[in-house]
C-alpha cells in the first residue's frame, strides 16, 4: 500500500479558521478524501504540509429545496445523499450516481466533486514511476509528457457533476479572507490543467445552488470502459427547453472530461436554440460539437476515440431529451 | 487412483471448509501478521529500463535512525530462477537492470515511513543502455543484449519441432488457411499484494511466511540464495488473496525479507504496492502468432504449422515453459496428423512474463479457435461441424506424443451447443447481437515436475489421534481453488468423515510432506491422490483391526457416516479408531503421487505437454455489440466443463464463474502495456478488469467423464474453464458485426478500426500482419508414434 507523506491534520471547526488556516504555505483543502488522499500518497503535491478538514464544521451537510424550486446542496454532502433525493432532478442523481463506486459515493462530497483536481495518465502514478519518467509540469517538473511542445498543462477535468451543474446554470458560494460571494459555476473553472480553478487556494466551496429550473429537460452521458469505479473519459450534459410547439427556447451542452474545464459547446446550442426540436436539428447540433473539443492522449482509450465519440454522445443525449 | 464414492460426501456441493472463517474475515493473510519488535521493508526498485549499475551509495540511508539493515547485490550474489535452464535472476540486481522496477537493494526500519525515507536516500549512479521493448526490435542484433554478452539478439529460447510429414499434409490439402494474431500480455491483478515476512526463531532457524503458491520452490530458493541448508529454513505459505500464478514464481522480497531477518536478528515484514505487484509481474506473455492449416474438402485437418513470438520481458521466469506450451496442447482437441510448431520467446526491457491461469495456452486457443471459425466459413460448414470432424478420441495418442484418456469434449460440446440453442441462433440475430463458439482443453497437473527427479510430485499424510481426529498433512497451498477443501472431502469421503471436521495442515515445510505447489492445474489430480492413497491405508488399518477384535471376516466390515459398520453392529468412528491404534500403534499413513512414465514422448520439448489427464471444456457466448462506439458486452456464457468427476460441485462452478470473470477481462480489456518502457498505468483503476456490472449469467455446466486415474475419477478445473471463452466472445463479436478481431483485448476502438475497415470495402479486420524478422532453425523431426492418426 503506498503511503501517505508525513503532515499536519487540521480540523477547524468554523470556516474562519479554516480559511485562515488555509492561507499557510502547503496547506491543502480536505472534504471526503476521496481525490485528495491517492493523489497525496502519489505524491502529487510535493509542497504539502497540512491538511485541512473541513469535517467539524457545523452547516456544511444537507439539501434544502425551497419553494420556487430552488436547490442549495452544501459542500460536504455526500454523493450518496444526492443519489438517495428524491426531490433532486433526476440528471443530478443519476451523475452522482455515475461517480466511481458507490464506497466513494459514501465518502466523497458535492463539493470535492465539482473542485476534483484535474487528472492525467503521466501524473496520476505512485512517485516511483514518475522518477523514471521525469515529472511533467504539473508535478513539479519542467516539461509535459502529452504534448511536449507546450508548455501548458493538459490534466483533464474529470468530475461528473461539474458538466451537469453548467448544464443546469447552477452558481456556487465561496467564502475566502474577503468574505463571501457568490459566482456561477461556469466561471469557477479555467481550461488550465494545473491553475483549473479561478477560485484562490484559501476560498472554500460552501455551497452550490441551482435556482428555479422547472421545465428544463437535462440529462447526463458517461463514456468509459466499465459500468462502475472509472473517471468519465468523456461527458456530455445536455439541458434544453422546448415550447408547447417543440421549438427548443434554451439550450445548453457541456462536454466533460476532454479539456482542462467543462466546455460549454455554443456551436450545438446555437443549432437547437429558436428551431424545432427534431432528428435533423439533433444530429446537426450533434455534429457541430465534433470540432470544439480536443481531447489528448492521456486518458484511458484514445484521443481519437474520445473525439468521434464527442457527436455520438452529444446525439444520444439530445435523443434522450426529445 | 480411481475409487468409488459411496458415502455421497464426494459430490456434495458444500461450502469450502474454510468459508465461515474467510467471510467473517478471521483468516490471517500475510499482512495480517506482526510480531512485536518487526521491522518494515522496503525494496529501491530501478527507475531505468535498462542500465549498468555504477555504483549504490547507502551511507545516508544507513545513518537514518531506525534504520537496522539495508542489502544491496553484492550482499546476495547467487543467481537463482525458477527452472533450472534460466538461472538469471538475481535478489538485488548485481551490475545490471533489465526493467523499470528491477530491485535494486532493501532497507528494513523501524516504521514504513522511514524505510518509505531511507529508501529515497539511496542514491544509484546508472550508466544507460540501450532499451529494447518490442518483439521486433529485440530480434536484431545488438551490442548490449539484456542477457549475455553481445553482439548477438534478444532471443530467450527457441523451440522448432515436426511431428509426422507436414508438407506431405498441406500437399494433399483441399484447402489452406492462415492467419496472423496477437494477444496482448495482462496481469494475474491477485487482489493481495505479495508479501513475505522473514522471522529468526528461537533454534535460530529462519522461518518464512509467504504469500506463495509454491513453498516447496520457495524453501529450495531460499536455501541456494542464502546459502544455507533447506534444514535451516522453515517456509509457511500463507492463505492467499488470489494467487492465479502470480505467486508461483520465487520473488525478490521473499528472499530479501529472509536475509534480512537475519543480518538484524529481527522479523522483517515486505508487502509489495500495487505497482510492484505489476513489476514483480509473470503474467500472461504478449504472443504474436502465425497458423496454417490444411483442410481436406469436408473440413478435416491434414496439416497444421503453428509458429509463436512470445514476449518475455527481463527474465526467463517459467518462460521455457511458456513457450512450449504456446504449441505442445493444440493437439489435445483436434486430432492433426502432421503438425510442426516453431516458437522463440524474447527478451525486452519490460517486467518478465511467466504463468498465468492457463500458463501458455489461452493465446494459441485463442488463435486456433478463431481461425477454425473462418476456416469453417471458407468451407462452408458451421464452426461445430468444423470442431466435430477434428476431435480427438478418449484412450488415444497424439502426433506429439501425449496420452489422452478420459475425453468427455462431445458432450461438452452438445450441452452448450443445445442449451444456448447456438445453431439456430447464428447468424439469425440481430445486427449487433451476436454468438460464438469455441472449446479448449487443459492439463491436470504437469506430467514433470520443474527440477528434475524421480520422486513423488505430492505426498500426504494422515494422523489419527485418540478421540479419533484425523488430521491430514499436505504442503499443497490453498491459493484461493479450494485445495484445502479437496483434500478434506477426498479423506473424508473415503473415512466416512464430515469434510469440515477434519484437521487439514498445509504448506508449512516444517509440518507437512511435499507437494510441489499450486500450478498447472495439479492439486486436485496429483495431492488428490496422494491423500486418497493415505486414507485408504488407513480405512484399512481399521477395518483389518474391527474385523481383528470382532473375529469376523474383513468383508463383513466397511465404513459408514462417522462409524464402523460390521454386520448389524455401528462402531463408533473414535472407538474403532482406538482399536486400531491398540492393534497397530500410532494410526499415521502415507500417500504419494507420481505421474505414469509412459505419457510422454522421448525428444527435446517432450517434458511440456505430458499430463496424467487433460480437462475439456466447451464455450458459447451471446453479446452485444454497440456498432457506434465499439462497446461490446457479454451477455450470457454458456460454459461445459469436464472435470472427470465433481468432488465438490459448488467449487467447480465457482471456478468455472471465475475463469469466466478472468477470460472477459482478456478478451474485452485487460492489457498489461507500456509506455516505453513504463507501465501503462500500474493500479486497479488504470488497468480494467470487469467489474460485477460487466459479469453476465454463467450457465455452468459439469460434465463428468470419471477419470481412470483421477481421485474418485476428477479432474482440473481451476485453468480450463478460462481457455475457450476468449475465442468464443471474439467469434460472437463476428457473428454480431461481420467484422474480425484477430488482436484481443477487443477495446472499442479497435472494434471501430475492424467496422470502418468494413465500411471501406475491406475485410473488416483489425489485427496484425506481419512477423518479426527472424528465422527458425530447421525443425528437429520426430516421428509420431505408431498408434497415432497420420497423414
Ligand atoms: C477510484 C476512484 C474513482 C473515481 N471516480 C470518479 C468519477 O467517476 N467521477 C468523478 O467525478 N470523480 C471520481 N473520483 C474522484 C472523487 O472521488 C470524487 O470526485 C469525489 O466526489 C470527491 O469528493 P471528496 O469530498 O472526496 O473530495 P476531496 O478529495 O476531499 O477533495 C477533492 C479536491 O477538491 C477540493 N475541495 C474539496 N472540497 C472543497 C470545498 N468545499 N471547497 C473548495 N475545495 C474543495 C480539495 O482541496 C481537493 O483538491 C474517483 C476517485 C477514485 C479514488
Amino acid at each position: 500500500m503506498l503511503r501517505l507523506p508525513p503532515l499536519r491534520y487540521e480540523a477547524p471547526s468554523t470556516l474562519e479558521e479554516a480559511v485562515a488556516l488555509l492561507a499557510e504555505d502547503g496547506a491543502l483543502l480536505a472534504a471526503g478524501g476521496s481525490d485528495l488522499v491517492p493523489n497525496l500518497k502519489r505524491r502529487q503535491y510535493p509542497t504539502a504540509r497540512t491538511i485541512v478538514s473541513l469535517r467539524r464544521v457545523a452547516d456544511l451537510v444537507g439539501i434544502r429545496v425551497e419553494s420556487d424550486g430552488t436547490i442549495r446542496i452544501a459542500a460536504l454532502t455526500t454523493l450518496a445523499t444526492v443519489v438517495e433525493d428524491s426531490r433532486l432532478p433526476k440528471v443530478l442523481r443519476e451523475a452522482a450516481g455515475a461517480v466511481a463506486s458507490p464506497q466513494i459515493r459514501n465518502q466523497g462530497t458535492v463539493g470535492g466533486n465539482l473542485c476534483v483536481d484535474t487528472r492525467c495518465d503521466w501524473l496520476n502514478v505512485p512517485d516511483t514511476w514518475r522518477q523514471a519518467a521525469e515529472p511533467c509540469l504539473k508535478a513539479g517538473g519542467e516539461m509535459c509528457w502529452v504534448a511536449p511542445a507546450k508548455k501548458d498543462c493538459w490534466a483533464v477535468s474529470s468530475s461528473d457533476l461539474a458538466p451537469v451543474m453548467v448544464a443546469l446554470g447552477a452558481e456556487v458560494q465561496l467564502i475566502g479572507p474577503d468574505g463571501r460571494r457568490s459566482i456561477p459555476i461556469e466561471q469557477l473553472y479555467r481550461n488550465d490543467g494545473m491553475a483549473y480553478l479561478t477560485k484562490t487556494t484559501e476560498e472554500i466551496l460552501t455551497e452550490v445552488v441551482i435556482g428555479p429550473h422547472a421545465g428544463l429537460r437535462a440529462t447526463y452521458r458517461k463514456l468509459r470502459r466499465r459500468g462502475s469505479i472509472d473517471f468519465p473519459i468523456l461527458g456530455v450534459a445536455a439541458a434544453v427547453r422546448l415550447d408547447d410547439a417543440d421549438i427548443c427556447t434554451e439550450a445548453r451542452i457541456v462536454l466533460g472530461a476532454v479539456a482542462s474545464a467543462p466546455l460549454r459547446v455554443p456551436t450545438s446550442e446555437e443549432v437547437l436554440v429558436g428551431r424545432t426540436y427534431n432528428a435533423e436539428t439533433i444530429a446537426e447540433a450533434a455534429e457541430a460539437a465534433r470540432k470544439l473539443a480536443r481531447p489528448l492522449n492521456n486518458t484511458d482509450l484514445t484521443s481519437r476515440y474520445r473525439t468521434r465519440m464527442i457527436p455520438v454522445f452529444v446525439r444520444r443525449a439530445l435523443e434522450e431529451l426529445g | 487412483m480411481r475409487s468409488e464414492p459411496h458415502l455421497g460426501i464426494v459430490g456434495r456441493a458444500a461450502p469450502r471448509v474454510d468459508a465461515l472463517a474467510q467471510a467473517t474475515g478471521r483468516v490471517k493473510y500475510l499482512d495480517d501478521l506482526s510480531y512485536s519488535g518487526m521491522l518494515h521493508g522496503k525494496i529501491l526498485r530501478s527507475t531505468e529500463a535498462h542500465a549498468r549499475i555504477v555504483a549504490v551509495d547507502t551511507s545516508a540511508a544507513k545513518a537514518l535512525p531506525g534504520v537496522h539493515g539495508i542489502l544491496t547485490g553484492e550482499d546476495l550474489p547467487v543467481a537463482f530462477g525458477l527452472l533450472p535452464v534460466s538461472q538469471d535472476e538475481h535478489a538485488l540486481a548485481v551490475d545490471k537492470v533489465r526493467h523499470i522496477g528491477d530491485p535494486i537493494a532493501a532497507v528494513a526500519a523501524e516504521h514504513p515511513d522511514i524505510a518509505q525515507r531511507a529508501m529515497e536516500l539511496i542514491e544509484v549512479t546508472y550508466e544507460s543502455l540501450p532499451v529494447v521493448t518490442t518483439m521486433t526490435e529485440a530480434v536484431e542484433t545488438t551490442e548490449e543484449p539484456i542477457h549475455g554478452d553481445g553482439p548477438r539478439n534478444n532471443r530467450d529460447r527457441e523451440i522448432s519441432l515436426e511431428f509426422g510429414d507436414v508438407d506431405a499434409g498441406f500437399d494433399i490439402a483441399y484447402h489452406i488457411r492462415e492467419d496472423v494474431f496477437f494477444y496482448q500480455g495482462n496481469n494475474h491483478a491477485a487482489l493481495e499484494a505479495h508479501g513475505a515476512l522473514g522471522v529468526v526463531e528461537d533454534d535460530g532457524r529462519l522461518h518464512v511466511f509467504s504469500s506463495t503458491q509454491v513453498p516447496h520452490y520457495l524453501h529450495r530458493i531460499l536455501a541456494k540464495v542464502l546459502e544455507m541448508p533447506e534444514s535451516r529454513i522453515r517456509v509457511t505459505a500463507t492463505p492467499t488473496g488470489g494467487g492465479f500464478g502470480a505467486k508461483t514464481d520465487v520473488f525478490s522480497h521473499e528472499l530479501v525479507a529472509g536475509q534480512m531477518a537475519l543480518i538484524t536478528g529481527r522479523p522483517v515484514k515486505f508487502v509489495l504496492t500495487r505497482e510492484e505487484v505489476f513489476y514483480a509481474h509473470r503474467g500472461r506473455h504478449p504472443v504474436l502468432m502465425w497458423v496454417k492449416t490444411g483442410f481436406t474438402s469436408d473440413g478435416r485437418i491434414t496439416a497444421m504449422s503453428f509458429r509463436t513470438f512470445i514476449d518475455g520481458g527481463a527474465y526467463g521466469s517459467y518462460g521455457a515453459a511458456s513457450l512450449l506450451y504456446t504449441g505442445q496442447l493444440q493437439t489435445i482437441t483436434y486430432r492433426i496428423p502432421a503438425y510442426r510448431f516453431e516458437g522463440v520467446r524474447l527478451f525486452t526491457n519490460k517486467p518478465a512474463c511467466g504463468p498465468k491461469r492457463g500458463h501458455g495456452t489461452p493465446q494459441p486457443r485463442f488463435g486456433l479457435e478463431v481461425h477454425l471459425d473462418k476456416a469453417a466459413d471458407d468451407l462452408g460448414l458451421d464452426p461445430v461441424t468444423i470442431r466435430k470432424r477434428n476431435l480427438v478420441s478418449p484412450n488415444t495418442v497424439t502426433v506429439n506424443h501425449l496420452r489422452i484418456t478420459s475425453c468427455g469434449l462431445t458432450e461438452c460440446i452438445d450441452r452448450v451447443v443445445a442449451d444456448s440453442g447456438y445453431l439456430d441462433k447464428r447468424r439469425h440475430l440481430p445486427q449487433g447481437h451476436g454468438i460464438g463458439f469455441a472449446i479448449g482443453a487443459y492439463m491436470s497437473g504437469a506430467g514433470l515436475p520443474i527440477y528434475f527427479n524421480d520422486m513423488p510430485q505430492s505426498e500426504v499424510m494422515i494422523k489419527v489421534d485418540r478421540g479419533g481426529g484425523v488430521t491430514v498433512y499436505s504442503m499443497a497451498a490453498d491459493c484461493g481453488q479450494g485445495s484445502t477443501t479437496m483434500l478434506a472431502t477426498v479423506v473424508g469421503e473415503a473415512l466416512g468423515l464430515d469434510p469440515s471436521d477434519l484437521v487439514v495442515i498445509t504448506a508449512d515445510t516444517d509440518l507437512t510432506p511435499v507437494d510441489l505447489g499450486s500450478y498447472s492445474s495439479r492439486v486436485t489430480f496429483m495431492a488428490g491422490n496422494a491423500a486418497l492413497e493415505a486414507a485408504l491405508k488407513l480405512t484399512d488399518l481399521v477395518l483389518t483391526a474391527i474385523a481383528d477384535e470382532l473375529d469376523i471376516d474383513q468383508d463383513a466390515v466397511e465404513i459408514g457416516h462417522g462409524v464402523v459398520v460390521a454386520g448389524d453392529r455401528e462402531i463408533p468412528w473414535a472407538e474403532a479408531a482406538r482399536i486400531a491404534e491398540a492393534r497397530w500403534g500410532l494410526l499415521v499413513t502415507t500417500g504419494t503421487y507420481k505421474p505414469p512414465k509412459d505419457i510422454k514422448g522421448d525428444y527435446r520439448g517432450a517434458g511440456v505437454g505430458p499430463s496424467p489427464a487433460y480437462s475439456y471444456s466447451a464455450c458459447v457466448a451471446d453479446v452485444k455489440c454497440d456498432p457506434e462506439t465499439g462497446h461490446v458486452s457479454v451477455e450470457r456464457v454458456w460454459l461445459a466443463h469436464d472435470v472427470g468427476r465433481a468432488i465438490n460441485p459448488l467449487l467447480v462452478r465457482g471456478q468455472i464463474e471465475g475463469s469466466v470473470h478472468m477470460a472477459l477481462g482478456e478478451v474485452l480489456m485487460e492489457e498489461q502495456t507500456f509506455r516505453g518502457a513504463l507501465h501503462s498505468g500500474p493500479s486497479l483503476l488504470d488497468y480494467k478488469i470487469p467489474t460485477v456490472l460487466e459479469m453476465p449469467r454463467v450457465e455452468s455446466i459439469i460434465v463428468e467423464s470419471i477419470d481412470a486415474e483421477g481421485p474418485f475419477g476428477a479432474k482440473e478445473v481451476g485453468q480450463g474453464p478460462l481457455l475457450p471463452v476468449i475465442p468464443a466472445v471474439v467469434n460472437a463479436v463476428h457473428d454480431a458485426l461481420g467484422i474480425r478481431l484477430d488482436a484481443i483485448p477487443l477495446r472499442p476502438d479497435k472494434v471501430l478500426a475492424a467496422l470502418d475497415d468494413l465500411e471501406r470495402g475491406g475485410p473488416g479486420r483489425y489485427g496484425p500482419t506481419d512477423l518479426p524478422d527472424y528465422t527458425f532453425r530447421s525443425p528437429l523431426r520426430v516421428d509420431p508414434p505408431p498408434e497415432a492418426v497420420t497423414v
